[in-house]
């Protein structure tokens, strides 16, 4: 058992790490990041609702908002959408 | 014995009756110190002379005819004044805007605090997204050249020499995140995300401490950063659960 976790260890620890984070943001040259995070949330979601779960460049977002959000807070909105409270998505009425 | 070493070769952590900085680890550190000491110099020149100026008219009555009237005299002492003032203010400012600077980040790491104490997150990986809680070491489980008060149970592993990107926010109440050797200090806020840039220049273990007032356990919150190479990095990231 031990055995198979260092061998894992050692071939885990041959692949380099990806070093690699959202870079700045010219929307948000701010100290207070809030939005930014928030943003790409709400990005991600109109992404997948828009182009569907499986359409690659949604990742983007994703990967953004989980290196920008605090996990508490990921946690919670995503508590919301379930419930359909999610403030950020609120659909435009077509006018008529 | 390793511990003794890595705390004491710099000094990392506060001291007691400690009258300067510690030891740099960041070029911002670094700036900081130099602002420091340059105003320092202008500050014990101006007070050298007023000091001096002071005991002369006071034990000799000194008085000199040409003080009177003298409009190029109270030209210059308005005149200079201001100009020192001025060449300690734009140092001062511009290493004020340099602090706010985003360099490319190549590392995000969360820090959030709470009542009482440190969680961190690291999220850019994409098959490894860490979360760990870091407590201060209570007393009776200190070893040998452990610093009371200080020493977490769970440090912040940091590779040196990385443009890293911290968000610092609260869960409960206003905390602040420090770190006197980089020169780093960022209040926590719930509901807020606050961003600072560093750049850990050396190895080394640094200490901070909770810099906002947020209760009973405030002095018992300390953040505990270690600045390592690349290599233990990665085995650290690779190895905590």
């Amino acid at each position: 058992m031990a055995d198979e976790r260092l061998e894992k260890l050692a071939e885990q620890l041959e692949q380099p790490l990806v070093i690699q984070t959202p870079g700045f943001d010219a929307r948000f040259p701010n100290t207070n990041q809030s939005k930014n995070c928030w943003q790409n949330f709400v990005d991600f979601q109109k992404c997948v609702k828009l182009k569907g779960e499986d359409y690659v460049p949604c990742q983007y977002f994703k990967r953004t908002y989980e290196s920008l959000c605090p996990n508490i807070w990921v946690e919670k909105w995503q508590d919301q959408l379930e419930k359909g409270v999610f403030p950020g998505l609120k659909e435009r009425k077509a006018h008529h | 014995m390793t511990t003794m070493l890595h705390t004491h070769l710099f000094s990392d952590m506060p001291e007691s009756k400690q009258l300067n900085f510690q030891d740099p680890a960041s070029p911002m550190m670094e700036q900081i110190i130099m602002l420091h000491d340059y105003t320092m110099f202008i500050l014990m020149t101006i007070l050298t002379f007023i000091m001096w100026m002071l005991m002369k008219t006071t034990t000799r009555m000194m008085y000199w005819r040409n003080m009177n009237e003298n409009t190029k005299l109270e030209m210059m002492w308005t005149m200079l004044p201001a100009i020192m003032l001025t060449t300690i203010a734009y140092p001062s400012l511009k290493l004020l805007y340099a602090t706010d600077e985003s360099m490319e980040p190549e590392l995000t790491i969360k820090s959030m605090g709470n009542q009482w104490y440190w969680s961190y997150e690291y999220s850019d990986y994409e098959n490894k997204k860490m979360e760990f809680a870091s407590y201060m070491m209570p007393t009776e489980e200190l070893k040998m050249g452990d610093n009371r008060l200080l020493e977490v149970d769970n440090r912040l592993m940091i590779p040196m020499n990385t443009n890293m990107r911290m968000l610092i926010t609260a869960a409960d109440v206003l905390h602040s995140f420090t770190m006197p050797s980089l020169g780093m200090k960022a209040d926590a806020m719930p509901g807020r995300l606050n961003q600072v840039n560093f750049l850990t220049s050396r190895p080394g273990m640094f200490y901070g401490q909770c810099s906002e007032l947020c209760g009973t356990n405030h002095s018992f919150m300390p953040m505990v950063m270690e600045s390592t190479n690349l290599k233990n990095y990665s085995y650290f990231i690779h190895t905590e659960t």
